[in-house]
This record gives C-alpha cells, structure tokens and sequence, in this order.
C-alpha cells in the first residue's frame, strides 16, 4: 500500500527551502502559491527521500469564487505519495504554470482542464482542446455554464 | 529377449502395403467407364414444383433474409448487441451474424451508444459510404434521444438521437436493451423491408 505522506509533515522542509509558499497544509494535502508552483514541483521531484517521479493524477475543480486545481503525485521509488494543490482566483483568465516539463503526463491533463475549465497552463507547447471542437464556445464544466443547446 | 529392430514400428509393414495395392487395383479396375451425370430429372423439373411470385416479394424477402449491419458501437450497447450477436441469442437466425467493419459491405446499421457531436461526422461518413438500400436501426435511449445524457433536451456535447444526422428506421428503446429487444427490433425491420415498394408509381 502506498504511504500517503501528510501535508502537515512536509511543510516545514518545503517552508524551509522556499519561505511563504505553503498557504495552508492539513493531514491530506499541501495547499501552495502559484507563482513558485514549479519550483517547488521540481523540488518535490527530485528531492532525495521524497522524489516523486510519476504524477498520477491531476484535476481542476470549480468552487465558484476560484478554481482548484489538484495534482496527485507518487514517488514509485520509495511508495508514498503526496496531494498538492493550487488555487486560482481569476475567472476572467485563470493561469497557472504547466508542468509538463516535470512530469509528461500533465499533458493530456492539462489539455482536459484547459478544455473544461478554461484555465491556461503558461509554458504548455500544445494547449488546445482536448474533447470538446475547435470553434466551441466556453468551457462546459465551469459552474457559470450556460449552453443554448 | 529378442530383440525388435525400431523401423518395425515406424514404417507400415509390407503387409498393409500391399492390401493397399490391391483396393486401388480394385478400384481402377471396376472404374474403366465413365458415370452417367445425374441430370436426368432436369427433363421433368419444368412440370412440377413452382410457385408464383412477384418481383417485389421475391427481392424483399431477399433483402431482408441477408443484413449485413456494419460496426457501429460508440458506447455500451455494444456489449448488448454482443450478446445478441453471439450464440445464446444468435442473431445469425435472421441471416445477418456477419458484421462488417466497412460499411462499404453493410446495408443495416445498429446504432449501439452514445453519440457526441465530435463523433457525429464520422458516424455519418459510415452511413453515406454504406450502399443502399440500407437501414437504420437505433438502439437504445441514446440513439433515440441522447438518453441519460441529455437532460432537459440540453447538452453541450451529446447528440440528442441518431435522428439529427441519418434517417432511422426502428427505434429499440432501453437502457440498454436487453438482447431480445433488439431482436424484436430486427423482426420488426424484416416486417418493414418486406412491405417496401420496390417499383414507384
């Protein structure tokens, strides 16, 4: 069974080595600052004793006020795993940093949430729709939806 | 102990070699003549053993005795019409178990799933390539409406029935339906096909 590692327990090491990024860390997930997402990222990849080599899931979430997006990552080598999520508080044009460059299977993910939820993924090489056309207006999941249809 | 050479075993003893040579002289011996072909009931078939017809009857009940549906299986009512294309409910009784990937060798299409508006123009490239006289049956919720699918007549992605883009012959309803639906629907396309009008007036 793999070990879920507690939010709670990582925040120091991560508050240590990148001061302020932690807005908010409970027993199941780390909630982080955008702006220095993908530090802290390649961080969490590459860290001796933590490196989570595989992003198993990610997610956005819409809650009205601001959308969530969620990353679930495992490290295969040592068989823990951690939540990370961020927060993003412009539905005008929600952006947040890709991650693609980590881990290559943010980049369906990526495509899905930007598809579903509108949200851009700044340094994505290919951001476009995923399920839904080209040519089709808005973004289905955002909970502000409305289709003539 | 005496000892037997191996080749005993493995090559046929001469005996049987030559009670072999002796059905095939047999034979060639009692076959120096030719047969008479067997046609002589032709001279009599003329007189006995027809019925009357029309063209119309004929080229329905052909038609409708051979459908070839062609793969059409966006969703799980695939797995239905499976079953019923499989041996327990055996959909090969009506004379059509052979399902073709290209539509280019089908004339019946079986609607089975859910249909999305992506998915939309390939569904009807497949029907436009299909030769005609084709037909279209449309199984289960989905196809008929958008199902589950479609609340309220809304949705952004899912097509709200086959019906929007090709014409449909039989509507199979269900969630999905069950084998003998489809069945009843098939039957109740052979009863449609066999009332065709062939010659227009």
């Amino acid at each position: 069974m793999t070990l879920a590692l507690s939010g709670e327990d990582l925040a120091p090491i991560l508050s240590g080595r990148f001061p302020g990024s932690i807005i908010k860390a409970t027993k199941d997930s780390l909630l982080v600052k955008s702006e220095g997402l993908l530090n802290l990222a390649a961080f969490l990849q590459t860290e001796a004793g933590l490196e989570f080599d595989y992003l198993s899931n990610m997610t956005g979430v819409d809650y009205r006020e601001y959308f969530e997006v969620v990353y679930q990552l495992t490290s295969l080598k040592h068989n823990h795993s951690l939540i990370v999520k961020v927060q993003n508080h412009d539905r005008s044009n929600p952006v947040l940093p890709s991650l693609v460059c980590l881990w290559c299977g943010a980049n369906f993910q990526e495509r899905e949430i930007y598809d579903l939820l509108g949200i851009k993924f700044e340094g994505h090489a290919d951001l476009k729709r995923i399920f839904l056309w080209e040519g089709f207006q808005g973004h289905p999941l955002r909970k502000d939806f409305t289709d003539g249809a | 102990m005496e000892v037997v050479p191996n080749s005993r075993y493995i090559y046929p003893d001469t005996d049987i070699d030559r009670q072999e040579g002796t059905v095939i002289e047999d034979l060639r011996g009692s076959s120096q003549q030719t047969m008479a072909d067997p046609d002589g009931w032709l001279e009599e078939a003329p007189r006995e053993g027809f019925m009357l017809t029309t063209v119309e009857a004929a080229l329905n009940w052909a038609r409708r005795s051979a459908l070839w549906p062609v793969v059409c299986f966006p969703a799980c009512c695939a797995f239905e019409f499976i079953a019923g294309a499989a041996s327990r409910w055996d959909i090969s009784r009506f004379g059509m178990e052979i399902i073709r990937a290209s539509p280019r060798q089908a004339d019946l299409m079986i609607t089975a799933g859910t249909l999305t508006w992506k998915m939309a123009p390939a569904v009807r490239r497949i029907y436009d390539q299909m030769p005609g006289p084709k037909w279209v049956i449309a199984m289960g919720a989905c196809a008929i409406s958008g199902g589950l699918f479609v609340p309220h007549g809304k949705s952004y992605s899912v097509v709200p029935g086959y019906n929007r883009i090709i014409p449909v012959d039989v509507y199979v309803p269900g969630c999905p339906p069950r084998p003998e639906a489809l069945l009843y629907g098939i039957k109740m396309l052979q009863d449609k096909i066999s009332k065709e009008k062939i010659f227009k007036t």
